[in-house]
């Protein structure tokens, strides 16, 4: 029965396909296909159809399915085109057998009903796999990208070290936050590391916690860390949330913070003006001569 | 009040969702700086309670702008274990995660008013408003 209705499907693709195409163009007037050019859409169009007639002949998944659907990611067609065009598909297809045959009982209708979806359904679940696949692939490359560059220890001077904390701070990052600190301060052999919290946007209980842990354990080994960047109103809600900081050095800005680790390195930056009128007076005299 | 936007709590990002939906509300009320970043980082202990404690839940927000005041309430609500000792929770220091245990009595003193409503096995429920101070302009 299946195979019939098959050899009903093939003889006639080129209706079907006429069909469908007559279709999908008239959809595509208001949608998002709109900014893909005529031709590059007709010609994705037949691969489509053809992609689906291997699959009836083959009656299966083919390679060609999977080339074309890894293709049209790459394009970055969304995914609305496929499940449209397919459903679309499935309508044409069904309208048009049914159309051919003399006998409409409901044991018929089932029937092609039976047989169009085991053709269309498994190649809908591919190309969405393929799709979604590519996507938590995306995601989880991007969550690599943003560990990566959530929490760099820079190492500015000898002893001295910043880590920027710029955006949200969770839970993982937090975790992320304190092994870099203790690496970092080991291998630069930091005596001082200024944390600066400029770009966290929300201070809470729980991302203090988290800074008051990382100071501590920096105490632990040995060196101070100086908590920089504080915001007005950052350092009015972590006094209204009545957290306790008094144990670790705070400054407004970086460059304070700066300032205050070189004296405890026993440093401090040197005016070189003088010297450099120096050189101009003696640059001088010595063009008069 | 005129309409109640809320942001369900699932996962530990939907409280950055609160958080940044919260300040975006506060500012079209008329608060100032400070004010929107007291109205986040309480929204943000609300919502972290909610993901540490009851697993989901939500955070609603609700406009009040009449003659009479202008402010911002917040009620956070969820289906969870409740909360047995409610004085007990409510003191600076307390806490069974290992935190600061600063969260909910900093949320008293961030905002205006502060209302808790629990029931053992049914959930929590806290109100929690900010008004803007007249003649001050919202500073």
């Amino acid at each position: 029965m299946h195979r019939r209705l098959q050899a009903i499907v093939v003889d006639n693709s080129d209706t079907i396909i006429k069909n469908w195409l007559e279709q999908v163009s008239e959809k595509r007037k208001s949608d998002y296909t709109s900014a893909i050019s005529d031709e590059l859409f007709q010609s994705t169009n037949r691969e489509f159809v053809n992609v689906i007639f291997t699959s009836v002949d083959k009656s299966g998944l083919t390679d060609e399915l999977d080339n074309f659907s890894e293709r049209l990611v790459n394009l970055g067609w969304p995914l609305s085109y496929l499940t449209d065009g397919l459903q679309t598909f499935r309508r044409v297809t069904i309208d048009f057998i049914l159309s051919q045959s003399e006998k409409i009982d409901s044991d018929h209708f089932s029937t092609v009903l039976d047989m169009v979806d085991r053709w269309i359904d498994p190649i809908i679940n591919r190309l969405v796999n393929e799709y979604s696949g590519s996507w938590e692939h995306t995601v989880s490359m991007q969550r690599v990208a943003l560990q990566e560059l959530s929490a760099p220890l820079i190492p500015v001077m000898n002893n001295i070290t910043i880590m920027p904390l710029i955006g949200t701070i969770d839970t993982e990052r937090a975790k992320l936050i304190m092994e870099n600190l203790l690496e970092g301060v080991i291998k630069h052999n930091s005596e001082v590391v200024l944390i600066d919290i400029t770009g966290v946007p929300v201070v809470d209980t729980m991302v203090a916690h988290h800074i008051i842990q990382a100071s501590e354990a920096v105490r632990l080994i040995g060196s101070t860390c100086i908590l920089v960047g504080i915001r007005p109103e950052i350092a009015q809600t972590i006094v209204n949330l009545g957290i306790d900081l008094s144990k670790f050095p705070t400054k407004s800005s970086l460059r304070k913070g700066f300032e205050t680790a070189l004296e405890l390195t026993d440093r401090k930056i040197e005016n070189c003006g003088e010297t450099e009128q120096n050189i101009e007076k003696l640059l001088g005299s010595l063009k008069k001569e | 009040m005129d309409f109640k936007p809320c942001v369900n709590i699932q996962n530990e990002w939907d409280i950055v969702g609160a958080r940044q939906l919260g300040r975006e509300q506060a500012k079209e009320v008329g608060f100032g700086t400070v004010d929107q970043a007291r109205i986040a980082t309480a929204i943000s202990e609300l919502a972290r309670n909610i993901y540490l404690y009851a697993g989901t839940g939500k955070i609603c927000f609700e406009i009040i702008n009449n003659l009479e005041r202008k402010g911002l309430i917040i009620v956070a609500v969820d289906q969870g274990p409740g909360i047995r000792d409610i004085s007990q929770v409510m003191q600076d220091g307390y806490t069974t995660s290992g935190g600061l245990g600063a969260g909910l009595p900093g949320v008293r003193r961030l905002m205006d008013e502060f209302d808790i409503v629990s029931d053992i096995g049914v959930g929590t429920e806290i109100r929690t408003s900010k008004w803007i101070r007249k003649g001050l302009g919202g500073a």
